[in-house]
């Protein structure tokens, strides 16, 4: 992990000005939010492929639909929150069950979206995704990996859903790093315990190692930064290694990672695990540091969940 | 996808449509027997519709139905698809024979058109209000393609009550889209709705389609959905409409050419008995065969 922050919405403005550049048939869609989702960087150099839609989403995945027949790959710009609910129904009709190659990019996920409140927060989202037939579902962990996801995104021709974050963070991959659909990425090898997390919170489940390891334990963190096709293998293969799970995501916990990766291990390999994650629960506004900390987010919550599995007997002997 | 040589609207004369739309009706009435379930009086109140399209305006090409080039029909309304299919079929898309498979399992016929499914549809429909939507996106690639194919979308009025249908008005306008044009199957009525004052049937789903869409800034044109002529004249003048996009409001009615269908909105997806089909054969007979 640097010290370097970088803002995902800016990486991502960038990675459209620069994608754009290099092929001629991409075009993006905006929802009346460019200028905080930063698709405005792409209207200025591209101004003749960005299309405004007003605030109208139901309208603009239908049109993506569209323009996605006639030969155009459109990027689309909103909240992750009104992407993947207002404009649910489009996605499935339009989208989802004809394959149409349409990168839905939902900015603002999670808890951390600037005080706006529970309207603004998108908790389930990544549930939502990864339940619809053909709809790969990617939630990088820092601006590097985002940038990479973005050049393969349009080098794959299946519907995508990108999951954004507001805020700066910092990069945790490596310059060697490179991002492949449907492939995780072990950042920490340990054998006591497993942390399985994606997006933002990769950075805190590498804190939460950190704290561990302070008191002896050895943790391996997986970041899993494609939901759907997921890397069954890898977390079967952490799952074995530790014989303890712990899932961290920004998100609630049904049906998201910490869902995804408990159908994996039930079915497969029954491994003791916590999901750590937003509950059975709304959020609120408020400043990042406090959602954190009441919604019990923070890297101590995701290592005290560690500890309590290793006091717990083997549930499943080896 | 491909670019085509042989995309050419076929010319079929008046006669000739009617026949058409005749033979539309008995296949229609069919298929919904022999399925077993289906709707029947929206895909009535459209064939006229489809028919004029078809087989004297749409350039496109059967053996070629991905072809970049081609014009583009989107049936927003996607429970009249059996409408669409008998049209698909005599058009020469696949075997009218196919018809006899609509809504079986691992049939191409899916109850609402599946454009995974089936060569010659152009988007896939079915939850309502969909339609305007993808067609503007056609209608925005081809001028970013620097391609004059035109885009046809085909509404229902009772879907005219989803917000997505003014959502996809509103844009459209706003880009002036004048290779898009919408047409309201105007029949009047829905599958349930409220009832009329009357007691015998229901209100109309929607007042003066055409207002509304005028006040979204688009070109209007109000015709009669089953005279031929009237439809392939109003084509006409939608294409040559420069400033934006138009909307052809097509006055019918549900179950039109089977007189115990007209106007009756319990025939919305009541499926026909052998009876019925004789009775109504009787009615959608081409001339030179009644005696």
């Amino acid at each position: 992990m640097t010290d370097t922050q970088i803002a995902m919405r800016d990486a991502w403005g960038q990675g459209l000005v620069e994608l754009g550049n290099e092929y001629s048939n991409m075009v993006v869609l905006d929802g009346d939010l460019a200028n905080s989702t930063k698709a405005d960087m792409f209207q200025e150099a591209h101004p003749d492929r960005f299309f405004e839609m007003g605030i109208a989403e139901q309208n603009m995945l239908g049109v993506a639909a569209g323009l996605a027949t006639t030969g155009y790959v459109p990027w689309i710009s909103t909240f992750a929150a009104f992407l993947a609910k207002r404009a649910l129904d489009q996605i499935r009709v339009v989208i989802a069950q004809p394959s149409l190659n349409v990168k839905m990019c939902g900015s603002y996920s999670g808890i951390l979206t600037g005080k706006t409140g529970k309207t603004h927060q998108a908790m389930q989202d990544i549930t939502i995704f990864r339940s619809m037939p053909h709809v790969v579902t990617i939630t990088p962990a820092d601006a590097v990996e985002l940038r990479q996801a973005m050049a393969a995104m349009m080098e794959d021709d299946r519907p995508t859903y990108l999951r954004l974050t507001r805020d700066p963070s910092p990069v945790i991959v490596g310059d060697d790093y490179r991002f492949e659909i449907g492939k995780s990425t072990l950042l920490r090898e340990g054998d006591d315990i497993g942390i399985v997390s994606t997006g933002v919170q990769t950075v805190r489940a590498l804190e939460a190692a950190d704290i561990l390891a302070e008191s002896g334990v050895k943790a391996s963190v997986l970041h899993v930064p494609t939901i759907k096709p997921l890397d069954t293998d890898a977390i079967l293969a952490v799952a074995e290694r530790t014989g303890a799970i712990v899932t961290a995501e920004d998100h609630t916990i049904l049906g998201g990672l910490g869902g995804a990766v408990a159908e994996v291990l039930a079915e497969n390999l029954p491994t003791r695990m916590r999901r750590i994650g937003v509950r059975d629960t709304y959020g609120e506004s408020g400043a990042n540091d406090a959602l954190l900390e009441k919604y019990e987010l923070t890297p101590r919550h995701i290592a005290e969940a560690a500890q309590e599995l290793l006091s717990l007997r083997p549930a499943v002997s080896r | 996808m491909s670019t085509s040589t042989g995309l050419r609207p076929q010319v079929k004369s008046i006669p000739e449509l009617e026949a058409l739309s005749r033979q539309t009706r008995r296949l229609i009435i069919e298929s919904i027997h022999t399925a077993g379930a289906g709707h029947i009086g929206g895909p009535l109140s459209v064939t006229d519709i489809l028919v004029s399209l078809y087989f004297n305006e749409l350039r496109i090409d059967p053996t070629e139905p991905a072809s970049e080039d081609r014009d583009r029909l989107i049936l927003s309304k996607g429970h009249s698809s059996i409408a669409l299919y008998t049209v698909l079929a005599l058009r020469g898309y696949y075997p009218v024979d196919e018809l006899a498979t609509f809504d079986q399992i691992d049939s191409r016929l899916q109850g609402h058109p599946d454009l995974t499914s089936l060569p010659g549809l152009d988007m896939s429909t079915g939850s309502l209000g969909q339609g305007l939507s993808p067609g503007s996106g056609m209608a925005l690639g081809a001028r970013l393609a620097g391609k004059d194919f035109h885009t046809w979308v085909i509404l229902g009025d009772g879907e005219l009550q989803e917000g997505q249908i003014w959502e996809a008005a509103f844009v459209a306008a706003r880009y002036r889209l004048n290779n898009l044009t919408a047409i309201v199957d105007y029949n009047g009525l829905p599958q349930f709705g409220w009832p009329h004052e009357s007691g015998h049937t229901r209100d109309i789903p929607i007042d003066d389609p055409g207002g509304k869409f005028r006040a979204f800034g688009w070109n209007v044109i109000e015709t009669d959905g089953h005279d031929h002529q009237a439809l392939l004249d109003a084509y006409a003048e939608a294409k040559a409409y420069t400033d934006g996009p138009t909307c052809i409001v097509a006055k019918t009615v549900k179950g039109k050419g089977v007189s115990f269908m007209e106007g009756d909105f319990m025939w919305h997806a009541q499926v026909p008995t052998a009876e019925d089909i004789e009775k109504s054969g009787l009615e959608l007979a081409d001339p030179e065969d009644v005696k």
